[in-house]
């Protein structure tokens, strides 16, 4: 039908948003470091409560149920944790392991996931379990009306979406267009040859984390609204995906990392509606396609191919 | 040198933010622990454990502190009344976070120590499975308030051939067998529902609750459209919803746990499904609609409402004068009962005698024996370790929390 067709590719678009949103600070980090940070998808997660703890704690009630007020707030707040703590990772976990081999840098980012989501657990009131989150956005759906019924989108995954777009377009812009971008881009080809020509490469890994970090804050903020409740999983669940759609896309490349979120939204929701096993199976056919284009296309969509270093 | 400073800096910080930890965990022990030692009674043989596992934090931990919580009033009371002659009973609560793999490092534990008179637990059906041969080894007995998985008294050919596994392990809540076919009669009878829609997060109780559901309902005439599932961990379920909107259900039948259950239900208004969702005593909490369940949302537990009980009264009323932060929650009285199998079973063992790990068999002999009038009801086992008492009731959320149904309470009858 139809109808269910094109619901299955909203609820997919809306998905693979959120997920490209996380996989953006994937793919910039293992660009000018060569970093696989697992501890992303928990700055996801902290960003969300962040937005929360605004909203319970900071918020005065008489604007809590005026969403243009308390929405741009509460994104302000999750994206100011997510890169306090981003920085705070970059500093003491990161840096002092710079000229490390790979695999303790690696180590460490899966000790500062679990670090992170235990640290909320237990100091975060209530965060044992999953707790509600306020839904400062214009509640309810549009039902778009097409032949033979209706597709629902949510206004909230629409405010997704469009974030989403808007995020990684201003985000390419900046890096292709502007003075920092073109050193972060120095950086990431070759840091010592930058470091030659006056660019500070510890400015730009800080800022690198924390472009990554602001995006991942916005998604836990707008991931909050659109669920109504977040939980310290939710973390870990997400940056699985986001990982994956970042070395789908190709990783490194920007363009790369949404286009691979979009995919595997795609895939899950078109997936669990139309491949035999049905939603039980939507996971196994991410990874079977993930696995699929690596054989044929190991650099991703948009990768390059690995560069040869002297 | 200032890296090597950092550093030290960095480990000791870390260290303090260890040690602090551990001392408010044992704290917390020992405040739970406290008023153990009843000055009154002659403990003059030293201290007995009753043990727990439970999910204490984690997803479901607002029936797991429930459950806790009641435990240790339970034994708390028995310590005032002098109830076990020459001993005093502590109360050693474990957290298995809902996971299978940490409750059987929680029964190892707790197995491990001699003292451990027997364990109360587990909340979930599929923990069960992996704590029941671990206290079986050591011949420890385990009673569970929430159980409701048939194969763990009944072996997996439950339907068939039944046979007992563990003649260790007893229950007081009722099983799936019972409860699924309850909420079928129930849903397609009373509410009138032909169209259903069933969905379940695939783990031990809610596979099999969907499965007994559907089984039932078909037989009563209903019509089961879709047969769907989602992950334990899943948050976004706009593709099961979208699937079975284009079946036209007019009810979701949900064999899982509230985490799930709560944004499912919200999910399913926001695609334009306003049709209630039914669930099991997993979702029977108010944290489900905290996360997103509806008005008219209905649920089957186990017992009849404490509330309604004239024999749970003194327990709501004594759990109130504890303060405790937490709600006794679906399982409080259940809880509270199944302590007390255990205390009463380890009263009558060490009537006349030492205890010594040897006594267990004895206590696993008595809690089979046990004629009880608990505050959920009546308590007495059959030849499976299954409680007699088969009553459900039908829960619907109103405002923003479950109420009984009136008149829903009952036994399953066919």
């Amino acid at each position: 039908m139809l109808s269910t067709l094109l619901s299955q590719i909203v609820n997919g678009l809306v998905t693979g948003a959120l997920i490209g949103l996380i996989a953006l600070g994937y793919t910039m980090v293992y660009g000018i470091i060569q970093l696989i940070n697992f501890a992303h998808g928990e700055i996801f997660m902290v960003g969300s409560y962040g937005g929360l703890a605004m909203f319970t704690y900071l918020m005065p009630t008489a604007i809590q149920n005026q969403w243009y007020f308390a929405l741009p707030l509460l994104l302000i707040a999750g994206a100011a944790v997510s890169v306090a703590v981003a920085v705070l990772m970059e500093r003491f976990a990161y840096r002092p392991l710079r000229n490390a081999p790979r695999l303790a840098p690696l180590i460490t980012a899966l000790g500062v996931s679990v670090a992170l989501q235990e640290a909320v657990r237990v100091f975060y009131p209530g965060a044992t379990a999953a707790l509600p989150f306020p839904k400062a956005f214009v509640e309810g759906t549009w039902e778009i009306p097409v032949p033979g019924g209706t597709v629902p989108l949510r206004w909230t995954g629409l405010l997704i979406i469009v974030t989403a777009l808007v995020l990684t377009f201003a985000l390419n812009t900046f890096v292709n267009n502007s003075r920092m971008g073109r050193a972060m881009r120095a950086t990431s080809q070759d840091r010592d040859v930058a470091r030659l020509m006056g660019i500070d490469p510890d400015r730009v890994i800080v800022l690198t984390f924390v472009l990554g970090a602001a995006l991942a804050g916005v998604a836990g903020v707008l991931n909050g609204v659109d669920l109504g409740f977040t939980n310290i999983d939710l973390g870990f669940q997400n940056g699985i995906f986001a990982f994956t759609a970042a070395v789908l896309g190709g990783i490194g490349s920007i363009k790369g990392a949404v286009a691979g979120g979009f995919a595997i939204g795609l895939v899950k929701a078109l997936g669990g509606q139309y491949l035999p096993g049905g939603t039980a199976y939507d996971y196994v056919w991410i990874f079977v396609v993930l696995i699929a284009v690596l054989v044929f296309r190991p650099q991703g969509f948009f990768g390059e191919t690995e560069r040869v270093r002297a | 040198m200032t890296r090597r400073r950092t550093i030290i800096t960095a480990a000791i910080l870390a260290g303090t933010l260890g040690l602090t930890a551990c001392g408010t965990n044992r704290e917390e022990g020992e405040g739970e622990g406290g008023g153990t030692t009843a000055g009154a009674c002659d403990t003059s043989k030293g201290t007995l454990i009753i043990g727990m596992v439970a999910p204490l934090s984690g997803g479901l931990s607002a029936l797991g502190l429930g459950m806790r919580n009641s435990a240790q009033l339970a034994v708390d009371q028995a310590n005032e009344a002098c109830k076990v002659p020459g001993y005093a009973l502590a109360f050693q609560p474990e957290d298995d976070q809902a996971n299978p793999q940490i409750a059987s490092q929680a029964a190892t534990k707790l197995a491990s120590d001699e003292n451990i008179v027997g364990v109360v637990g587990t909340l979930n059906s599929s923990t069960s499975q992996t704590v029941q041969p671990i206290l079986n080894q050591e011949g420890i007995v385990q009673v569970s308030p929430a159980n409701t998985g048939p194969a763990l008294t009944m072996g997996e050919n439950f339907a068939t051939a039944p046979e007992r596994p563990f003649d260790n392990y007893f229950r007081v809540s009722t099983t799936d067998l019972v409860q699924g076919p309850f909420a079928a009669n129930y849903l397609v009878e009373k509410s009138g529902k032909k169209a259903i829609a069933v969905i379940d997060d695939g783990k031990t109780y809610g596979a099999n609750l969907a499965e007994q559901f559907a089984q039932q309902a078909t037989k009563k005439g209903a019509q089961i459209v879709a047969r769907e599932k989602v992950g334990e961990r899943d948050t976004d379920f706009s593709g099961v919803i979208t699937t079975i909107r284009a079946l036209n259900p007019d009810a979701v039948y949900y064999g899982g746990e509230y985490p799930v259950a709560g944004p499912l239900s919200a999910q399913l208004a926001a695609a334009g499904l306003n049709i209630p969702l039914m669930g099991g005593d997993g979702i029977v909490d108010s944290t489900y609609v905290s996360l997103g369940g509806r008005p008219g949302d209905l649920a089957t537990s186990v017992g009849a409402p404490a509330e309604s009980l004239p024999s749970a009264k003194q327990f709501l009323d004594d759990y109130a004068a504890q303060n405790y932060t937490e709600e006794y929650s679906t399982y409080g009285a259940l809880t509270y009962d199944a302590t007390n199998v255990v205390i009463e079973a380890v009263a009558k063992v060490l009537a006349n005698g030492d205890y010594s790990a040897d006594k267990r068999a004895e206590i696993v002999a008595a809690v089979a024996d046990t004629n009880l009038q608990g505050a959920s009801g009546e308590i007495a086992f059959d030849e499976f370790g299954d409680t007699t008492n088969k009553v459900l009731t039908v829960y619907e959320v109103k405002g923003d929390s479950f109420a009984p149904v009136e008149g829903s309470t009952g036994a399953f009858e066919g």
